[in-house]
């Protein structure tokens, strides 16, 4: 078997031994239910989906969490391994760097996209049960929620690889990895928001903003979310907003992919020239 | 006849027969290792297993390996003593392709350690790290099958050899709740993984039990009569002694002594201390000789007159018992290290 596919297994059935899918997942399911249980209150009897109003609150809760989770897993991907010393012993065995990076970056996405899955999946059947049925007509968006939501995850663990793979400490990479999601996450949004509105318009233009909305994977997480389907864009309150600041599904996806690759093979450079 | 050794001394008691092929029989203490010529000049073969050419790493301002020549000859143990920091797990590290030399050539089967093409012979070395370090959430069976697989092996073998290092018993418990010894022989197990050309085993018997200890040296022989280049390296140099064909000490990342055990002891020119018993209490002691009770005789002397001494010691009159103490690794290893330090 190719090394590559015997570490991305490896890692899984480590995800699976402790304990971290199950708790991601239970942990995103039971947040689905309670804001699908939660968000249908105020919808009453209109005739709207259950789902549909869901996937606008889970959006922006994913925002927080998927990126955590992420980080979290990432963090000591690589600078805990060399600290532990399990990083010395793997290497001494025919396989290449890269491959060890590669295998343990597939394996952990397996398990967050696995958690995310299961989780969002779960919380949706049960809402739609407790809401007359199973339609899946109405899945399509919730199901484009999970896979943002997944490439979300991913671009965070390849931003937690990166940093993984260039500090010297666990410590240092934990510091560094919560900076960053509290940056592209909180801070991120909030300056850009204070400076929209000192702005007035002058400089920022939407399609200044839009550029800039594109630097953050969270932002492209949103727009995919909330202008990706005409339905949801409605009930997010986005639908006036969406012919001047919509972006073609194809550059905001670009632009995800983007957000995964390049940290990642910064990552997988900084690792192949490393001391171990 | 019979001779019984212990470290650092053999005893002799004479025989009415042959004495003089006795004798021969301490003149040589060591065992006699196969393999090419040692020292500071290696040879030109591509297809040493381990090859250093002039190996320097710099850490900093400091010289971790320093000019570095070596090679590692099939059917030997070579033990590498040195202190804490004298450069020991760097050197292993860049054997293993780790770390790069800033200058020098590191080369594996005829191949630079840290190209790509090592890769692929690095199934051939098997590596136990200084500090073990396995995942705690895999079984023993499932460590094992993980690392046989990465070296495209089948797992058939994995069960005779975990019951080999002596854990069988546990191969379905997590790693996590094994003991330090457990888990060192778990490690060996995996060092073992498919026949190694190349062992290297970094401080490999620290924190060992005396068990532990015995079974480690008894399959690090079983290999290298099999034919294996082995690289052990500690600082208790003494516990070492009867696995050492050759003995290497860095110090301060240089290497500063290279051969075998006989070798290093001609070398450092220690005295060879041989002892009598005689029957009748001794009046005045012959020339050369000192008495050191009233039937014991003492006589120092070096490695290359320790035959005449003994040639000596069988001529004087009532001789029932002879005893050498040649210096032990410990003391040859302090005199070397002091050596430098003048």
């Amino acid at each position: 078997m190719n090394p590559t596919l015997i570490i991305i297994a490896k890692e899984i059935r480590d995800g699976l031994r402790n304990r971290w899918v199950l708790a991601v997942t239970l942990l995103l399911a039971a947040l689905a239910l309670s804001l699908g249980f939660l968000g249908s209150a105020p919808t009453g009897t209109v005739k709207v989906d259950p789902l549909t109003v869901t996937v606008v609150s889970l959006s922006s809760l994913s925002i927080f969490l998927v990126p955590l989770i992420a980080m979290l897993l990432s963090y000591d991907a690589i600078v805990g391994e060399i600290e532990r010393g399990t990083m010395a012993l793997l290497l001494s065995y025919p396989v290449s760097r890269w491959q060890v990076v590669i295998g343990k970056f597939f394996g952990h996405l397996a398990i967050l996209a696995l958690a995310t899955t299961i989780g969002y999946g779960l919380a949706g059947i049960t809402l739609q049960l407790a809401h007359g049925g199973i339609d899946f007509s109405t899945w399509m968006p919730f199901l484009f929620l999970i896979a943002a939501s997944i490439l979300l995850g991913a671009s965070f663990l390849s931003m937690g690889y990166l940093i993984s793979s260039i500090v010297q400490e666990r410590a240092t990479a934990a510091g560094i990895a919560i900076g960053v999601w509290l940056f592209l996450v909180v801070i991120y949004d909030m300056a850009l928001l204070g400076i929209l509105v000192a702005d007035q318009g002058r400089i920022i233009t939407s399609h200044v903003l839009n550029t800039i909305l594109l630097f953050n994977p969270t932002d492209v997480y949103r727009l995919l979310n909330l202008t990706g389907y005409e339905n949801v864009s409605m009930f997010a309150g986005m639908a006036g907003l969406s012919e001047q600041a919509r972006m073609p599904l194809p550059l905001l996806i670009g632009a995800q992919l983007l957000w995964v690759a390049v940290p990642f093979t910064l990552a997988a450079s900084a690792f192949r020239r490393r001391s171990i | 006849m019979s001779i019984s050794a212990s470290t650092g001394t053999l005893r002799y008691r004479p025989a009415q027969a042959e004495p003089e092929s006795g004798m021969t029989q301490i003149g040589l203490p060591s065992h006699h290792a196969p393999g090419g010529p040692r020292g500071q000049t290696a040879r030109e073969t591509a297809n040493d297993p381990v090859r250093l050419d002039d190996v320097t790493k710099i850490y900093g301002s400091q010289r971790a390996v320093d000019s570095v020549s070596l090679v590692l000859n099939p059917g030997e143990c070579t033990v590498m003593a040195g202190h804490n920091g004298a450069g020991k797990s760097t050197l292993v590290k860049l054997i293993l392709g780790l770390i790069r030399a800033d200058a020098g050539k590191v080369t594996i089967f005829g191949r630079s350690a840290s190209s790509r093409a090592a890769a692929m012979s690095r199934r051939h070395i098997g590596y136990l790290p200084e500090t073990v370090a396995l995942h705690p959430s895999l079984t023993g069976t499932e460590t094992l099958a993980f690392y046989a697989r990465l070296k495209g092996l089948s797992t058939d073998g994995n069960a005779a050899l975990l019951s080999r290092v002596g854990i069988a018993q546990a191969a379905d418990r997590r790693v996590g709740g094994y003991s330090k010894g457990m888990r060192q022989r778990l490690a060996l197990a995996q060092a073992l993984l498919g026949q190694p050309r190349v062992l290297l085993l970094d401080e490999p018997t620290t924190g060992l039990d005396p068990a532990s200890r015995l079974l480690f040296y008894e399959i690090v022989g079983e290999l290298r009569n099999a034919g294996a280049a082995i690289l052990l390296s500690t600082h208790a140099l003494a516990e070492l002694e009867r696995q050492a064909d050759r003995v290497i000490v860095l110090q301060r990342g240089r290497k500063i002594a290279d051969g075998s055990l006989s070798d290093l002891r001609r070398d450092a020119g220690l005295p060879v201390r041989v002892r009598l018993t005689v029957e009748h209490e001794i009046t005045s002691a012959p020339d050369n000789w000192q008495r050191v009770g009233p039937y014991r005789l003492e006589r120092s002397c070096t490695e290359t007159t320790k035959l005449a001494a003994l040639r000596e010691a069988q001529t004087l009159p009532g001789v029932t018992d002879i005893e050498i103490e040649a210096p032990g690794l410990d003391e040859m290893y302090a005199h070397f290290l002091r050596r430098e330090d003048h």
